[in-house]
Formats: structure tokens, C-alpha cells, sequence
């Protein structure tokens, strides 16, 4: 109880201390239903919020089928909605064999996701797109943070015995400290699934509040449920509710190393949290799905979850990101075969 | 384009998304946007006498129709009847190939169909391309298989000859796969008439039935509006007459038919509930919604267009509704990014909006969201009515337009309650994470589908209809093929002697020598048997029975309108009778079946006066037998579970249809009366039973027999009196719900007309004789499926 006392007096002081205005990029206030949002800050746990969930997976994966089917973004408009999938894009890396050289390369291709010719053609130059953040293990946030240095994009680092998240707690929350320290402004946290499996809602909360803690004042932090291991919808809608309760700007779907990562009914799940908790608490909290979200029209797809889900402030970074690796090379094919109208092949594009 | 894509970039707005229509131009133009009717295989030539269709939402002409008159129908139906033959020749399989090429041409072309669909009717071309295009490939399809397996299916079942089918602008496409497909896979020949809003889709189907080489008339399309469709139900040489449409029509149409012994499905209009409780997935219960109200401009007979909603959570759904509303984009039908489009007529957009006005009138409160709206077209803003009560006229009419009016209820009871407060019964939607809660509620509702946690699921293996005023018969499934099938032997019976009208009561004097009666040492009065109680006739008078050498054995007391007033109160009254197991109601048919034993030699003596002691004596054993059949029948007369393609099961439950009225036939005064009314009380039913007028003094023992058995008071009750009047009353009367008539073909025209204020089932002999004596004739599934309705309960799984 302690503990929990003194983990809600430094979130309130902490909360205090965060921007006040929510703006993004001078552009999009982050509004719901015409109602101005705060950034999320660490709340009181309301069990009763948690025991309240209520999804029906069927109705769900029918509304799920339609997201795709219900939208279509065509010409200039594709166009530009691939754009800003690329401007919400962590790109990634996140294997075993990463090294130095590897993060240095995703790093260049993080600061000139398309090549000149393209956003030359595209009429894009005043945008100086570039990828919403890049996403590497702690060992390579250094290297990362020195490659992109001016750029203004954030490094992520996967934090807290990613991807299981079953490394000693004290061990877990020294990690994000460490990554902080070594320059990574956002932190990309694991959940224990067990707590969810138990239903050990004050546990989970303690945990993430914990982990957002460690992230200090400035550091965001973005949740991973590991919604391939929870498994039911239900589930993956408690674990939200918790992990929004607890602090964390943003819930993200999955590691990308489960069995299977980010669905749109998933994301509706947790996109339906995201609204209500707004809704409830005038809190804005992000999203992120990660893993499985290849291609250029998935992500046509879940733009427009959030845009008719949660409106036009989610389709921006400091709201909205994919955890994605492999999706930038389907988006600039697709960009060249809309300036050039033929189709393009992969090795036209620089990799990452 | 620089600035553009910039600008775009911020704004992220969706653009336009327009489907390409010019395929379907082309093809338009080659035929000249000309179109005749499709007769004995060859298209007609389009004369003076026809009409345009348009496309609802830029009002531009798509093509001349050309329009049938009479002449034209009989035309039709004379290659229908000349197809007959040849097509019936064919082996099960042989027509399964065409069903089965039917099914591959529509996925050929399913684009075509889509964009034309949504050009005729305005609807949304991702629910042309994605919903109707899909489920009428599915539909032939699955009754290929239906053709294939006929013999082995229905045995003893043959099809009902040439049909007339009528079918409505909400679904041209779809519409025509539920009438055709059956028809061809039952092995009828056909005349169907599309809606003069939206002929072009029936026309391209006739296309692709002239590609597949489906021989010449065995598939005839007419077109033209109700004139057309008159002459269709009409003529004489048309078996059956299916029709999908207004509940207005359907009335027209069973009058129109009453005098004949056309076979009639009528699939009509709805008002159905969407009941959500407190425990639902409120954000999917909303999608549910989007899917019911707004889907197909909410244009769909079982939309879910009244939300009750339990008061507990009522706001907060209102809330969310609201939201969910301010993102549903109204547009062109062909852009793909559009959910909601045209409305298909003028005449359709001014009644939806003057009954939206009457509803606000009334004192409800409009709602409509903020939303982007096209310019012209005949467009409207998805409406939400709250603070509407049952009393309201949008709770109660049809609108048929994209607006939702909702109440609330607090407990279950009171949903039911208000779910069936209405004289439809089409559909229901029940939404809730409690399986107890849903499944009781859908057990309790009047309606023929029934939806759990979710809405406008279809699929061409489950039964679709209605309840009440909303129709009858199904479409889909094994229940929807015998729409399309007779009993082999009932076209070849004779038909039945016609019933001449009875003495006036009292007529005989005093003293005339064939006026006493004979026997029986104290006077026994026979009575009515109501509510388990014998009571005298409210006329106050009796009326002389003769048996069969003229002598008269007997009084009966002579029913009148007040009599079958009182018995149906009774009947309604005793409606606990379908809530007991299917075991309690045997033993109570077993127990009938041992009473009718112990008075054997009476009743036989009885019958002997009025069939001869020859049959008399089998008669008595024949019903013994079919109180036994029927008490077998009782918990073996099952439902079945259909295998939609997924994840759910559709439970096919067999209801019973409520209280049931039957005039019994002369022939066989006993035997005739318990194969009618114990199938119906077997599935459940109460009754209330006419007996044969010239026999009526046997029913002092049989309800003796029912009193001695435990049979709940008012499940069967027995007016006597003149069958005429008597059956007039019934089949008038609103609160019953299904009319059997097993007289002469006068008594079989007259309930069919009687029946038309409540659109109550009607079932008759058409007038035929039936052997009473041959239990493949007179008893089992063909009984008892008229005994019940079929109500699919759709139940998805899934964590």
C-alpha cells in the first residue's frame, strides 16, 4: 500500500509537470466528440471499470470485416493517406542478429523514407516526412539517438525483458531507466500476461505504473499487451482499461514474436477502451498496433479504424503509430506506381 | 498536385471512391436501354406500352421497360406450362447442373450484377458487391443441392406445377435467388415479376439463364408494377403465387387467391425489435445497429428499426448511437467508401419524411447528425426517434427508411412484452453476454428469426419469414422447399362433395316420427365444450341431428358468433398448454387414446348411427391409433440445426403457431376430427374445433374422453353449430392464428377470405377429399408441419 501511496503522489507530481496544452504539430487538437483531451496521466484503478467489460468476439470480427470493405481511400487521397502511415510508422528492428550497421541504415531510411524523385513528383517536399519514431532493443538506443541527431525523430526502445517480460521486476524497471538515460524518448514496455490471466488487476496496474514511473517526466510510454498470448477479447479489453489507468500514453497490440500480433479486431477492442476511457476520464491515450501489418492497404485499413473509431486526432504520431518493418517498402511501391502508373518492384527502393 | 496531396495530408478526408460503371454503360447501350419481357426463352420487343426506370440517386433514366399486360402473362404462363413437362422429365440431377451453372455465372459476373444492382436501386455498392451478390450465388448453390438430392429428400412430395412470383425493389437481385432457385430446385416452372423501381437486375439474371441454356420457359420474366403483378395472381393457370412486399399486398393477394386453390407464401412487412439489455457489448450492439437501421438505407423488411433498450443503459447507448451516427458517410451509392445511399423513389423519400414529421408530432425527439450531404438525389440523413412510446405511430408503422425509434423497457418480461406488441413478426435482435437472458428472449418473441448478438444475418440454408401479419411460409432451407412441393396424392384425390346447408334449428315438429329419439333411457344434452367446461349455446337453441337412415339421434346445440368468441378467449387463455414438455403433452395423448378405449362400445354404437357399423368399428380403433401416433409424434417432431457458413449455429426451433382454428370434415365425423386437432395440440397449439355439423351429438362423449384425460381445460374447445357461420367467425377472428379448413371447397374460399384482416395461416384440403383411413394420407409430418412454424434463432459463438 506503501508503495502504491508513493507511486501516486510522484505521478501527480509528474503529471504537473507534463505539457499542458495537447496539440499536434500546431495543427489537430486532440478532441472527441467536441471535447478538448488531456495527455493521459496515471488515475485511481477502478475495478469496477475492468469488470464491466463486455465484448462479443463474433460481433466484433463482423465489424472487424467491414473496416476494410466499408473504406476506400483512392488517387491523391491514397496518396496521401500512405504518407501519413509513413509519418506514424515506428520503424523497427528488433532480431537477434541487429548490429550497429543494421540500426544506422533503418535510421537513414527513418530520416528519407522516399526517395527524392518521389516526393519530388509528389509535390511533398514542405512535409520533410520522415517516420513517426524508430524502434530498436536498448543496445542500440545510442547509436540510434547519434544517427538521428537534428532530425527531431523520437528513438523507441523495446524495454522491461522484451518480449516476455518475465525478467526480475527491479531489473525490468532499470531498464527503462537505463534506456532513458542512453536517450530514448519513448518506451515500449511489456505487460505480465500472467496478471491478466489471474485477473491480478492491482498487480498489472502496480507493474505498468511502476514502469511509467521510470520513464521519468518527458520519456512516453507505450504498453504492450501481448494480445497473441491473451488470447480472448475480453481480456485484451481489461488489460487496456489497467494499463490506461496506470499512465501509459499509448496501448500497443503486440511484440511482433507472438503467434499472431496485431488484428483489426483487436485493435477495435482496443480502440473501443481508448474511446470510452476518453470519454469517462477527458484523457487522450494512443495507439499502436505492431507485428503482422505488411502492406500498404492495411494500413489504409487501420487509418480508417481510427479515423471513424476515435477521429481525426488519432491519425497523428503523437496518437497513432504502426510497429512495422517491412510495411515502408509495400507504401513506397505503391507512391511510385501512383507518380509513375506502373508497378514498381521492391529493389527500386533503398531497404532500411 | 503538389499543394494537393499536402492539403490532403492534413485534412485526411476520404476523397471519392467511385466504382467503375462502364461496363455496365456498355452493356446498357448495347441493348439500346431497351428491355422487353423474357418469354418461352426469346426477349420481346418493347412497344408503346412501357416504362422508365432510373437511377434513385442522379435521377437519370437507365433503360425502357417495356410493360405486360395481361396478354403478356398469359403468354408467360403458357411457356411455363409448356415447360412443365420437359422440365419435371429431368432427373433431380439434371436440374441441379443448371442451378449449379446459375450459381457460377452470377460469381462470373458478379461485378456487373453489383454495379447494376446499385445503379437500379441506389443501394451501396459494397452491400450490392459484398452482401447480395454473395448470398445469391450462395442460394443456387445450395438448392443445386437441394435438386440433387430431391428424391432421397421428399419422397412422396411433388412440385406444385407453374408459379407466379412477385417480388419487391429492396432487394431485386437477392429477391429473385429466393423465389427462383427453390422454384427450379422443386422442379416448377416459372413467371416471376420484378418491381418497376428496379427491373434491371432480373433482367440480367434472365441473361444469364438464356447463357446457361436453361430450356425455354421454364423461366419467364415480366415486368411492369401492380397491374402486372395483378394479372399474375389472377390467372388461373398459375399454381402458387410466392410474393414478397407490403403487408397491403399480401392482403390483396390472399383475397385475389381466396376463391382458388393457388398455394400462397407471403413474405411481408416488419417492425422488428432490437432489444439490447443492460449486459450487451453496447459498442457492438451499435454496430448492430449500423448493420439493422442503416443498412440498405434501411429499406429491409426486418430491419431492426425498434430499439428497446433497458432503461439502466439507455443514455449511455443513446450516447453512442449518436457518435456512431456522426460517422456514417451518405453519398453516392458507387463510391466505395459510402454506407448509406439512395432511397428508391420519390413517392418512398416523402413518406419516410412526412412519418419521421408525424413521429416528432407525437412527441418524440429527432435526432439527425451533422454530416456531409449530397446535393441532389434522393438522400437522407440517418434519424434517430427517442422518447417514443408504443403508442406512437413510428412504433407501430413501418417506415421502411433509415430511422431508428427507441424505447426502453426495465426488465425482461417488459421486453417481451413490447417486443410483441406489434401485429408483425418478422424478426428480432437480442443482444446480450448472458446466454440465459438471450436464448429465453428469443424463445419468447414472435418472430420467425431471431438474431443473437447480431443482425441481418442470412444465409440460404435457414428459414426466412414471418410470425403474425408479416407472412408465412419460409424461404431457405429444407422449410423453404416444401413452399415449392404438394403431397403426391392430394391433386389426384376427388373432391370433396359439397356440404348442403342444414335444416333450420328447430324445424321438425313435435311428433313427426322421425323426430324422436331413440335409445338412450335419460335425456342427454349435449353442450359446447369451452374452457373445459360445458356450456349451452349463447343462441339458446339445439338443432336436430339425423343419422345416416334419417332417423334423428340426437340435439346439438347451434353455435353462434358469441360461442367461438368465448372458445377462442378460452384457447388463448390455455396458452400454457406449448409451455409444457413435449413428454407432458404424450402422456396427456396417451391418456386420451386409453379413455377412447373404455368407451369403445359406445362411441362406436354412436358412429354406427351416422357410418354404418362397418366403419364405425375401425374408426374408433383408427383413432386410438392416432392418439398414439401423435403422442409418439410429440417429443420426436424436432427442430434441426442449420450449418450457416459461420462461426454460429442457427437453431431451426419448431413453434407452435398459437391458437388454432378447424372445421372438421363430414366423412369421417371422428376419425377426420382427431387427425386434425391432435397433431395440433401434439406441437402445442390450444384449438378451437367446428365438428362435422351433421355428426356433432359424437362430441358429448369425445369431450368426456377429454375431460377424463387431464387435458387442460380450453386446449381443445368444441362449438357445434352450422360449419358455415361458424367458420366464418373463425377465420375472421384476429386472435386466431391459423385457419384449417377440411370441407368442401366452398368452406376452403371462405376461410382463405375470412382470413385476410390478421393474415392468419391458412391450411385446407382445397376442397379434396382426404382417406381419413390411410395413415400415409391422413397423418405424420405433413400434419405436423402445419401444426408449427419454424423460427431460426442464430446463435454465433466465439471468445
Amino acid at each position: 500500500m506503501a508503495v502504491k501511496d508513493e507511486l501516486l503522489k510522484k505521478a501527480e507530481e509528474s503529471a504537473v509537470a507534463a505539457p499542458s496544452g495537447h496539440d499536434i504539430e500546431g495543427h489537430v487538437p486532440v478532441t472527441l466528440h467536441g471535447r478538448t483531451l488531456s495527455p493521459n496521466r496515471r488515475m485511481r484503478l477502478e475495478l469496477d471499470w475492468v469488470e464491466e467489460v463486455r465484448v462479443n468476439t463474433s460481433a466484433v470480427e463482423r465489424r472487424a470485416a467491414t473496416i476494410g470493405t466499408r473504406r476506400s481511400v483512392k488517387k491523391d487521397w491514397q496518396a496521401a493517406w500512405l504518407l501519413r502511415a509513413i509519418a506514424c510508422m515506428d520503424l523497427t528492428t528488433l532480431s537477434g542478429d541487429d548490429s550497429a550497421e543494421r540500426v544506422k541504415r533503418l535510421c537513414a531510411k527513418a530520416r528519407r523514407p522516399l526517395q527524392d524523385h518521389l516526393v519530388k513528383a509528389l509535390g511533398i517536399e514542405e512535409l520533410h516526412l520522415t517516420t513517426g519514431a524508430v524502434c530498436v532493443y536498448h543496445a542500440f538506443v545510442e547509436t540510434a539517438v547519434k544517427a538521428l541527431e537534428g532530425s527531431g525523430i523520437p528513438v523507441a526502445a523495446v524495454s522491461t525483458g522484451f518480449p516476455a517480460g518475465l525478467s526480475p521486476l527491479a531489473e525490468r524497471v532499470e531498464e527503462i531507466k537505463r534506456s532513458v538515460e542512453a536517450g530514448a524518448s519513448e518506451i515500449d514496455i511489456v505487460i505480465t500476461r500472467a496478471h491478466v490471466f489471474n485477473g491480478e488487476w492491482n498487480a498489472l496496474y502496480d507493474e505498468v505504473a511502476a514502469f511509467k514511473e521510470a520513464c521519468g517526466p518527458v520519456a512516453h510510454m507505450k504498453a504492450i499487451l501481448g494480445t497473441g498470448d491473451l488470447l480472448t477479447l475480453r481480456n485484451v479489453a481489461r488489460a487496456s482499461w489497467v494499463a490506461m489507468m496506470a499512465g501509459s500514453e499509448f496501448i500497443k497490440t503486440s511484440t511482433g514474436k507472438e503467434a499472431v500480433n496485431a488484428t483489426l479486431p483487436v485493435s477495435l477492442v482496443m480502440v473501443r477502451a481508448i474511446r470510452e476511457y476518453a470519454e469517462r476520464t477527458g484523457m487522450s491515450v494512443g495507439y499502436k498496433p505492431a507485428g503482422g501489418i505488411k502492406t500498404a492497404k492495411q494500413a489504409l485499413d487501420w487509418m480508417a479504424l481510427m479515423k471513424d473509431e476515435l477521429g481525426r486526432p488519432w491519425l497523428e504520431p503523437s496518437l497513432f503509430r504502426y510497429g512495422a518493418s517491412s510495411m515502408l517498402g509495400d507504401i513506397e511501391r505503391q507512391l511510385e506506381h501512383f507518380v509513375t502508373g506502373r508497378y514498381s518492384a521492391t529493389y527500386r527502393h533503398p531497404i532500411a | 498536385m503538389a499543394s494537393s496531396i499536402v492539403e490532403k495530408f492534413y485534412s485526411m478526408e476520404y476523397g471519392p471512391a467511385p466504382e467503375d460503371a462502364s461496363e455496365v454503360t456498355k452493356w446498357l447501350d448495347a441493348h439500346k436501354r431497351s428491355f422487353g419481357h423474357y418469354i418461352d426463352g426469346a426477349w420481346t420487343k418493347v412497344g408503346s406500352a412501357s416504362f422508365e426506370t432510373r437511377n434513385p440517386a442522379t435521377g437519370e433514366v437507365i433503360a425502357k421497360i417495356a410493360t405486360a399486360d395481361a396478354g403478356d402473362v398469359d403468354r408467360a404462363v403458357k411457356a411455363a406450362r409448356a415447360a412443365l413437362p420437359g422440365w419435371q422429365a429431368l432427373t433431380g440431377h439434371q436440374r441441379a447442373r443448371y442451378l449449379y451453372a446459375f450459381a457460377r455465372q452470377v460469381q462470373k459476373h458478379s461485378r456487373k450484377l453489383a454495379v447494376l444492382e446499385t445503379i437500379d436501386n441506389g443501394k451501396s455498392i459494397r452491400e450490392s458487391r459484398d452482401i447480395d451478390i454473395p448470398l445469391v450465388a450462395r442460394h443456387f448453390y445450395h438448392h443445386a443441392g437441394w435438386a440433387q438430392l430431391m428424391d432421397e429428400e421428399f419422397p412422396g412430395y411433388v412440385p406444385v406445377g407453374v408459379v407466379g412470383q412477385i417480388i419487391p425493389w429492396n432487394f431485386p437481385l437477392l429477391m429473385f435467388a429466393w423465389k427462383v432457385a427453390p422454384a427450379l430446385a422443386a422442379g416448377n416452372t416459372v413467371v416471376i415479376k420484378p418491381a418497376e423501381f428496379t427491373p434491371m437486375s432480373a433482367i440480367a439474371l434472365a441473361e444469364i439463364a438464356h447463357e446457361i441454356g436453361l430450356p425455354k420457359g421454364v423461366l419467364n420474366v415480366v415486368n411492369g408494377d401492380g397491374k402486372t403483378g395483378a394479372a399474375i395472381v389472377e390467372h388461373a393457370n398459375i399454381d402458387k403465387i410466392a410474393f414478397t412486399g407490403s403487408t397491403e399486398v399480401g392482403r390483396i393477394i390472399r383475397k385475389a387467391t381466396a376463391k382458388t386453390t393457388k398455394k400462397l407464401s407471403l413474405e411481408l412487412g416488419g417492425k422488428s425489435p432490437f432489444i439490447v439489455f443492460d449486459d450487451a457489448d453496447l459498442d457492438s450492439a451499435v454496430e448492430g445497429l449500423v448493420d439493422g437501421i442503416w443498412f440498405n438505407q434501411g429499406q429491409v423488411c426486418c430491419a431492426g428499426s425498434r430499439l428497446l433498450v433497458q432503461e439502466r443503459v439507455a443514455e449511455k447507448l443513446y450516447d453512442k448511437i449518436r457518435v456512431r451516427m456522426e460517422t456514417l458517410r451518405v453519398g453516392s451509392p458507387l463510391d466505395k467508401a459510402i454506407d448509406i445511399g439512395a432511397i428508391v423513389d420519390q413517392v418512398q423519400y416523402d413518406r419516410i419524411k412526412s412519418l419521421v414529421e408525424i413521429g416528432v408530432q407525437e412527441g418524440a425527439t429527432c435526432w439527425q447528425p451533422d454530416i456531409s450531404m449530397p446535393e441532389k438525389g434522393l438522400f437522407l440523413k440517418p434519424t434517430l426517434l427517442t422518447g417514443v412510446s408504443p403508442a406512437s405511430t413510428v412504433a407501430q408503422e413501418e417506415i421502411f427508411g433509415p430511422v431508428l425509434v427507441a424505447m426502453t423497457f426495465r426488465t425482461p418480461a417488459e421486453a417481451v412484452e413490447l417486443a410483441n406488441n406489434t401485429t408483425y413478426g418478422l424478426a428480432a435482435c437480442v443482444w446480450s453476454e448472458n446466454i440465459n437472458v438471450a436464448l429465453d428472449v428469443a424463445a419468447q418473441v414472435k418472430a420467425g428469426v431471431v438474431w443473437v448478438n447480431g443482425t441481418n444475418l442470412f444465409d440460404a440454408a435457414c428459414g426466412f419469414g414471418g410470425y403474425r401479419e408479416s407472412g408465412y411460409g419460409r424461404e431457405g432451407g429444407k422449410e423453404g422447399m416444401y413452399e415449392y412441393l404438394e403431397p403426391a396424392w392430394l391433386h389426384s384425390e376427388l373432391k370433396a362433395k359439397a356440404v348442403t346447408s342444414l335444416p333450420e334449428p328447430e324445424g321438425k315438429q313435435h311428433g313427426d316420427d322421425d323426430g324422436v329419439v331413440e335409445g338412450f333411457g335419460i335425456d342427454r344434452t349435449v353442450k359446447q365444450y369451452i374452457g373445459g367446461k360445458q356450456a349451452r349455446p349463447d343462441s339458446g337453441y339445439s338443432y336436430p341431428v339425423y343419422g345416416a337412415s334419417g332417423n334423428m339421434v340426437g340435439e346439438a346445440p347451434l353455435g353462434n358468433r358469441k360461442d367461438i368468441r368465448n372458445a377462442v378467449e378460452a384457447a388463448r387463455a390455455a396458452a400454457k398448454w406449448g409451455k409444457n414438455t413435449a413428454h407432458g403433452r404424450a402422456q396427456v395423448l396417451y391418456f386420451i387414446a386409453e379413455n377412447l378405449v373404455q368407451r369403445r362400445v359406445e362411441l362406436t354404437a354412436k358412429l354406427t348411427e351416422f357410418v354404418g357399423p362397418e366403419q364405425a368399428a375401425i374408426e374408433v380403433d383408427y383413432g386410438v391409433e392416432r392418439c398414439f401416433a401423435y403422442a409418439a409424434w410429440c417429443d420426436k417432431y424436432e427442430g434441426s440445426v442449420h450449418n450457416p457458413p459461420f462461426r454460429m449455429v442457427t437453431l431451426a426451433m419448431k413453434e407452435a403457431i398459437g391458437t388454432v382454428g378447424i372445421l372438421c370434415p363430414d366423412d369421417a365425423p371422428l376419425l377426420g376430427f382427431l387427425s386434425l386437432v391432435l397433431p395440433a395440440i401434439a406441437m402445442g397449439n390450444t384449438v378451437v374445433a367446428v365438428p362435422s355439423e351433421r355428426c356433432a351429438t359424437l362430441m358429448s362423449d369425445l369431450y368426456q374422453v377429454f375431460d377424463t384425460s387431464d387435458l387442460p381445460g380450453g386446449v381443445v374447445n368444441i362449438v357445434s353449430g352450422k360449419a358455415s357461420e361458424l367458420g366464418k367467425t373463425l377465420a375472421e377472428h384476429d386472435d386466431i392464428d391459423a385457419i384449417w379448413s377440411f370441407r368442401d371447397e366452398a368452406a376452403s374460399a371462405m376461410v382463405k377470405l375470412g382470413s385476410i384482416g390478421n393474415l392468419k395461416q391458412v391450411w385446407t384440403n382445397e376442397g379434396r377429399q382426404i382417406d381419413w383411413f390411410d395413415p400415409a394420407q391422413a397423418e405424420g409430418r405433413y400434419f405436423l408441419r402445419h401444426s408449427t412454424q419454424v423460427k431460426n434463432i442464430w446463435v454465433p459463438y466465439g471468445e
